[in-house]
């Protein structure tokens, strides 16, 4: 039985605006999504912002319910056996907020696990564990509101964990949190995994994913566009290569000019400061192509203040990069295919 | 995993740690805090100036505790309404929503320490009537007024459970919190007896837990039987908690359709 089974999932929010004449609009957060995550596993569920991460993780916790599709935590469906499925779950976000921050992070945890129904006897000792767990040992009885950003993020974690629930959501949890404490949330998070815990993880940062996932599942517009281990899905990009260059000044105009080239599959641009870094995709069938790419990159941007230009193989980041701005299916073969 | 205890078993102490829980947090409140000093100075001043100027001075102490009652109500009304707001504003409102208890549960120790928060007010507002303006402390049955206070406190906190279930689904629920204070102080006989409010209102008030604790603590100060109301006072709020928890179900249900338990 599967930990996680989404089967053609959709979710729509109907909003309005205006007070006179108010205006009603319907958007499509969740478009028919599938998938299924085995018992031990980590998935990671990635895409950029408003692609419908959040809201295919809150119909499968529970908090909201679908307008389609169903949803099972164990095999038990989510809209039907909603307390038990709680019982069995943990939901952690990034963020700062979701804390009562004029208590202490114990007061926080005792109330809690009451609210999750962690036994009396064993909820001392239970907290305790996830102080020592989340590196909070010793700072419990500070209030919340003193807290950093990196120690609200590790006392939600402990929060999710009370209960001991053999699956966990975790939506974008290394949110704003400086890169050490980054560091540390992951290798707490691949803990998890290695005890027994389901994980399904968001996150936007491809080398977060690469790093923890298992499997990988790409989002764009609410659809799922590709599903596979990194390194499926690196496969997808392997008959590529990727002109990367470092450009000053460069202009829409420009980047349109080198779409339009035969072969180039996407391009995006990179602002460092100044400097601009222009990742070109390019679809390859012969052995003179990387070069024949270098140069026209060079010679189209010849009128530019240039830096560095180099061709190299697509990484993870690259297949992710091109699936977003194409849209498109990665190859069967390879991995599952959805849309 | 441990053994879970059957729900009637773990009940008082859910109750009992969520009471703590937002009465330590009220309680660092600046706001509340402020609110907690000055309003029962203000209300026992109009309660004695109202009675003064009614030449009525024998039932001094019987204002106070009315002035008392109306800041028990004010509590419950804008704890309830901002409780549940703040929560949503603090981003507790989903891991509330998330966890496997009951939301009404979750919620009714909200509404309780809102309304205990109140009975301080009771005690403060009678505090400052004696200290400010001699008010005798002369109870005709002090058992019944010790009794009167918790159960007028729990019955107005079950009102708030009904209330704040309501709030939920409103975004406005301050403006609607407003509107309610004044007349429900009326209806209750808070500012004057109700047997001078016109006869139509009479089963709006019967319907009000507070016109009951209001009848038991008057009883309890100036003579009379103060168990009846009191009885009547806990049953009346029972309704509400019946009628919370059906409104708190259904609120539950009508959020996880229309996405209204984050702040969006
Ligand atoms: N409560 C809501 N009401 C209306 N629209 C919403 C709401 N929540 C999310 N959306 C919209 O749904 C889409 C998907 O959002 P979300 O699931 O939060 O994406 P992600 O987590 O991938 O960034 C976005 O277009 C977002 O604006
Ligand atoms: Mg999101």
């Amino acid at each position: 039985m599967y930990a996680i089974e989404a089967d053609n999932l959709h979710r729509t929010y109907r909003t309005s605006s205006g007070w006179i004449r108010r205006t009603r609009r319907t958007i499509t957060a969740v478009d028919g999504v599938s998938f299924q995550v085995p018992p031990g596993e980590l998935f990671g569920l990635l895409g950029p912002n408003g692609a419908g991460k959040t809201t295919t993780i809150k119909i499968l916790n529970t908090l909201l319910l679908p307008t389609g599709g169903t949803a099972r935590i164990h095999g038990l469906d989510v809209t039907r056996h909603t307390a038990e499925v709680r019982r069995r779950i943990g939901y952690v976000f990034g963020g700062d907020r979701g804390l009562y921050d004029r208590l202490s992070a114990l007061d926080n945890l005792r109330y809690f696990a009451e609210l999750y129904e962690v036994d009396p006897r064993v909820q001392r000792r239970r907290i305790e564990e996830l102080l020592e767990l989340v590196g909070l040992t010793g700072r419990q009885k500070e209030r919340v509101e003193g807290y950093s950003r990196g120690m609200k993020q590790r006392l939600h974690i402990a929060r999710g964990l009370l209960h001991d629930p053999d699956v966990i959501f975790l939506d974008e949890p290394t949110l704003g949190v400086d890169p050490v404490a980054a560091r540390d949330l992951r290798a707490m998070i691949a803990e998890l995994v290695r005890s027994g815990r389901t994980v399904l993880l968001t996150t936007h940062y491809m080398f977060e994913a690469e790093e923890l996932c298992d499997r990988i599942g790409v989002i764009t517009s609410g659809r799922m566009r590709a599903l596979g281990t990194p390194g499926e899905l690196k496969r997808h990009a392997q008959d590529r290569v990727v002109v990367e260059a470092e450009v000053y000044g460069v202009d829409e105009e420009q980047l349109d000019a080198l779409r339009a080239e035969r072969g180039v599959r996407g391009v995006t641009v990179d602002q460092r400061g100044m400097l601009q870094v222009i990742v070109v995709q390019c679809d390859i069938d012969g052995d003179a192509e990387p070069e024949r790419f270098r140069s026209f990159v060079r010679q189209s941007l010849a009128h530019l203040k240039l830096g560095r230009v180099e061709v190299r193989e697509p990484t993870l980041e690259d297949a992710y990069v091109g699936i977003v701005t194409g849209q498109e299916a990665a190859a069967p073969e390879t991995t599952a295919v959805l849309s | 995993m441990n053994a879970r205890r059957s729900l009637p078993r773990r009940l008082p102490r859910l109750l009992a740690v969520g009471l703590r829980t937002h009465i330590v947090y009220l309680s660092r409140s600046p706001l509340e805090i402020l609110v907690a000093l000055i309003e029962p100075l203000i209300f026992a001043t109009i309660a004695v100036y109202l009675f003064r100027a009614g030449d009525r001075p024998g039932e001094l102490l019987s204002a106070a505790v009315g002035a008392g009652l109306m800041g028990i109500w004010a509590s419950v009304l804008f704890g309830s309404g901002a409780a549940i707001q703040n929560q949503r504003w603090m981003g507790v409102l989903e891991p509330l929503a998330a966890a496997p208890v009951p939301l009404v549960l979750v919620f009714l120790p909200i509404t309780l320490a809102s309304a205990a928060v109140g009975a301080y007010a009771l005690l403060a507002t009678l505090i400052w009537g004696v200290l400010l303006f001699g008010v005798p402390l002369d109870f005709a049955d002090p058992l019944a007024f010790v009794a009167a206070v918790p159960a007028t406190v729990l019955s107005l906190g079950m009102v708030g459970l009904l209330l704040a279930a309501s709030f939920v689904l409103l975004p406005n629920a301050n403006a609607l919190a407003n509107s309610l204070s004044y007349p429900v102080w009326m209806m209750s006989g808070m500012l004057v007896p109700v047997d001078v409010l016109p006869a139509w209102s009479a089963p709006l008030s019967a319907a009000l837990p507070s016109k009951w604790g209001a009848d038991a603590l008057r009883a309890a100060v100036t003579g009379g039987d103060a168990w009846p109301p009191i009885l009547i006072c806990l049953a009346v709020g029972l309704c509400y908690l019946v009628l919370g928890a059906l409104m708190m179900t259904w609120v539950e249900r009508r959020a996880r359709d229309t996405a209204t338990l984050a702040l969006a």
